[in-house]
C-alpha cells in the first residue's frame, strides 16, 4: 500500500438547504475511512465561518452550516480546497483499547449459534474474537455506538431475523461484516457474544465518549467472577496503549 | 419552597424541547429539539423567553399543571381548549397563574404538536448543551423521559414580574401546506427517472408510522436504479429515505445520525416542521426547488422567527375571566373559541 497515492476527485453533494456532502469514495476500506478523518480534522482546523457540525463516516463527511453565514456555493469550494492534495498518509498514533469481555452464556447468548453457524467451537471463536486488530471506523445510530472494522471473515454473518427489543449496555456483537459494542440498552438484530463492563459511553465521565474513529481494539475473555469485579469499579475504564499507524497496519494486515 | 409546577396529568406525549443538541452528532448522539421551531418559538417569545429556551412539546393534546408557589406566567402555542380552574381561557396569550390553580391544556383541534412555556424557563441542567428530551437515548427532559403524572417541573423563576400579559393572533404566522418543498440529493441518482418523476408527480400520504425520529409515507413506490445500499453516512433534518419498499421516510428531529438508505431529497428547513404537523391520513406533494430558492425560503423564515417578538400585542392588565374581554380576541381566523 503506497502512502502517497492521491484519492480520485472528491464528489460535492448538496444535502438539502443547510449541509454538503463531502465524499472521498465509496465503501468501506481503512486508507479511504482515514482520509475522510484527516480532511474532518483539516475542516475543524480551518475554522470556516458558518459550519454548525460535521459527521464524518466511512467514506464521506456531511458538513452541516447555518445558511444565515454562510451560503453552500463558497462553503463547498472551501471544501473541496480542503479536500485537495489529500493522500493516504497515515501518520498519527493511534489508541488501542484492550476490552476485557465475559463471553457466552448469559453475557453472550448468541454465542454457540454463532459458533455453529460458523462450523467453530465457541473456543475457536472467542480466540478469534480476541485476536482479530479491530478499527473503529465510525460512530452513529445511538450515542458512542461504535462501528468496528476487522470481523475475522469465517465469522460475518447475516443479521438475526427477528431483532431483540432490547440488548443490554455493554454487550459485544457482530452483525454482517462488522463488530460493536453497544453503548447503552436498544434494540438490535445484531448478534450477542459477550459483554464487557467497559462503557463506551458515560455522560458522567468528560469527555463522555470512549472511542474515536481511528481507535484500535482488542478484546481479551475473562471470566464472568472477573467481569463482576469490574462491573462493580465505579467509572471503570479498560487499558489503552499508544500505537503507531505503520505498526497497526501490519497487524491489521495480519489479523 | 422554590416555585414548581407539578404535572396533574400528562399528554400522550409531551416532551422538554429546545433548539436541540448541536456538535455530537459525530459521535452518534440524536440533535432532537423541538419538531415545529416556529410555534416553539411563538410560546417562548410570548412569556418574554428568548427564542431557544426550553418548553414543553405536546403531541395531540395537553398536559394539566397547578402551580405550587409563584406566581407563574405561562403561556400556550396551539389550538386547543385551555381551562384555569375549569374556566375556559384563550390560547396564544400569556397568563399569570397563582399559587394552587391549574392549567389544563386540552386536545389539539389541528395539527400534531402545540407548545406552552414559562417565563425564565425551566431549572433543568443541560446534557450535552441542551435540555432536548431523547427519548431513545434517555437523555435531557425530566430524566430523559416524557412528562407523566406527579412530576415536578423546577423553574428557573420563583416569581413571575408583575406586568401586562401580551398575546399574538396566530393569523399572522404563514399557513402551512400540504406542498413540501425539496432540494433533490444527495443520492438522487439511486432512482431511476420513473422514480424521482413519481416522487415530484404523486400524492403521498402521511402513515401511522410517524414520531418524532421519522415520518412514513403511503404512496407510489420510487423506484431504485441501483439497489437501496449506500455505505451509512450523514443523514441532515428533512432526509428522504427510500429503503427496498420505495415508499420514502422523511428524517425528523429525533433522527438517527447515520443511515444506509439513499436520499432522494431533503426537505426544505421550515417545510420540515409543516410536515411535522401533519396528521396519519393527510396528503402532500413535494416540489422541487434549487438552492437559491431554497436560500430564500430559510431567510424569510429566519425573518419570521426573529420577528416574533415585534408580531406580540399587548394583552393589557385584563383579568384572566373577563369573557367579554377574550371574546374580542381573533382567534385563529374563525376557529372556534370553545367555550360557547
Amino acid at each position: 500500500m503506497s502512502v502517497t497515492t492521491p484519492f480520485p476527485a472528491p464528489v460535492l453533494r448538496a444535502a438539502g438547504d443547510s449541509a454538503l456532502i463531502v465524499e472521498l469514495g465509496d465503501g468501506i476500506a481503512q486508507d479511504l475511512n482515514a482520509a475522510v478523518h484527516r480532511l474532518d480534522r483539516r475542516i475543524a482546523d480551518a475554522d470556516l465561518p458558518g459550519i454548525v457540525e460535521t459527521v464524518p463516516t466511512y467514506r464521506s463527511i456531511l458538513v452541516q452550516f447555518d445558511p444565515a453565514v454562510t451560503a453552500a456555493e463558497p462553503l463547498g469550494q472551501a471544501l473541496l480546497d480542503l479536500a485537495a492534495g489529500l493522500t493516504q498518509s497515515a501518520a498519527e498514533p493511534q489508541l488501542r483499547w484492550i476490552v476485557p469481555v465475559c463471553f457466552g452464556g448469559t453475557h453472550g447468548e448468541d454465542l454457540d449459534e454463532v459458533a455453529r453457524r460458523s462450523g467453530l467451537t465457541t473456543e475457536e471463536v472467542v480466540r478469534l474474537h480476541c485476536t482479530a486488530d479491530y478499527r473503529v471506523y465510525m460512530l452513529g445510530f445511538s450515542p458512542g455506538f461504535a462501528y468496528l472494522g476487522g470481523l475475522p471473515e469465517v465469522l460475518h454473518q447475516p443479521r438475526r431475523e427477528n431483532p431483540r427489543m432490547l440488548t443490554p449496555a455493554g454487550s459485544v456483537m457482530q452483525g454482517g461484516a462488522q463488530a460493536a459494542i453497544s453503548p447503552i440498552a436498544m434494540p438490535s438484530g445484531w448478534h450477542l457474544l459477550g459483554r464487557t463492563p467497559a462503557r463506551t459511553f458515560d455522560l458522567k465521565r468528560e469527555p463522555p465518549f470512549l472511542l474515536a474513529p481511528g481507535d484500535r481494539i482488542r478484546f481479551t475473555a475473562i471470566s464472568a467472577a472477573e467481569y463482576d469485579r469490574l462491573e462493580g469499579i465505579s467509572g471503570y475504564l479498560p487499558e489503552c496503549e499508544t500505537v503507531t499507524p505503520s505498526v497497526a497496519l501490519m497487524q491489521g494486515a495480519a489479523a | 419552597m422554590t416555585t414548581h409546577l407539578r404535572v396533574v396529568a400528562a399528554g400522550p406525549s409531551s416532551t422538554i424541547q429546545d433548539r436541540g443538541r448541536v456538535g455530537y452528532q459525530r459521535y452518534g448522539v440524536s440533535v432532537a429539539g423541538a419538531a415545529d421551531p416556529l410555534l416553539h418559538a411563538a410560546a417562548n417569545a410570548l412569556v418574554g423567553n428568548r427564542p431557544g429556551d426550553g418548553a414543553v412539546e405536546f403531541t395531540l393534546a395537553g398536559d394539566s399543571v397547578v402551580v405550587e408557589g409563584g406566581p407563574v406566567r405561562i403561556a400556550v402555542a396551539a389550538d386547543a381548549e385551555l381551562t384555569v380552574d375549569g374556566e375556559p381561557v384563550p390560547g396564544w396569550t400569556s397568563l399569570r397563574l397563582n399559587d394552587g390553580q391549574t392549567l389544563r391544556i386540552g386536545a389539539l383541534r389541528g395539527g400534531m404538536r402545540g407548545y406552552w412555556a414559562v417565563e425564565g424557563g425551566f431549572a433543568l441542567q443541560p446534557v450535552l448543551g441542551s435540555v432536548a428530551t431523547h427519548i431513545r437515548s434517555r437523555m435531557g427532559g425530566m430524566d430523559g423521559g416524557a412528562l407523566k403524572a406527579g412530576d415536578r417541573l423546577p423553574l428557573a423563576l420563583d416569581r413571575a414580574a408583575d406586568r401586562g400579559e401580551r398575546c399574538l393572533d396566530p393569523s399572522l404566522l404563514p399557513a402551512r401546506s400540504g406542498r413540501l418543498r425539496v432540494m433533490l440529493g444527495p443520492q438522487q441518482d439511486y432512482f431511476t427517472p420513473a422514480g424521482i418523476e413519481a416522487f415530484l408527480e404523486e400524492d403521498y400520504t402521511v402513515s401511522h408510522e410517524a414520531d418524532r425520529m421519522g415520518c412514513r409515507l403511503d404512496g407510489p413506490s420510487i423506484e431504485h436504479a441501483r439497489g437501496f445500499n449506500i455505505t451509512s453516512d450523514g443523514i441532515p433534518l428533512g432526509a428522504v429515505q427510500v429503503p427496498g419498499t420505495g415508499r420514502p421516510i422523511v428524517l425528523l428531529a429525533d433522527r438517527q445520525t447515520t443511515g444506509g438508505y439513499p436520499k432522494i431529497a431533503c426537505v426544505v428547513g421550515p417545510d420540515v416542521a409543516a410536515l411535522a404537523q401533519m396528521r396519519p391520513g393527510e396528503r402532500l406533494r413535494f416540489a422541487a426547488v434549487d438552492a437559491a430558492e431554497a436560500g430564500r425560503i430559510q431567510a424569510r423564515h429566519r425573518e419570521l422567527v426573529d420577528g416574533l417578538p415585534a408580531l406580540l400585542q399587548s394583552a393589557g392588565g385584563f383579568a384572566l375571566y373577563d369573557s367579554g374581554r377574550l371574546l374580542g380576541f381573533n382567534l385563529i381566523g374563525g376557529a372556534v373559541t370553545g367555550w360557547d
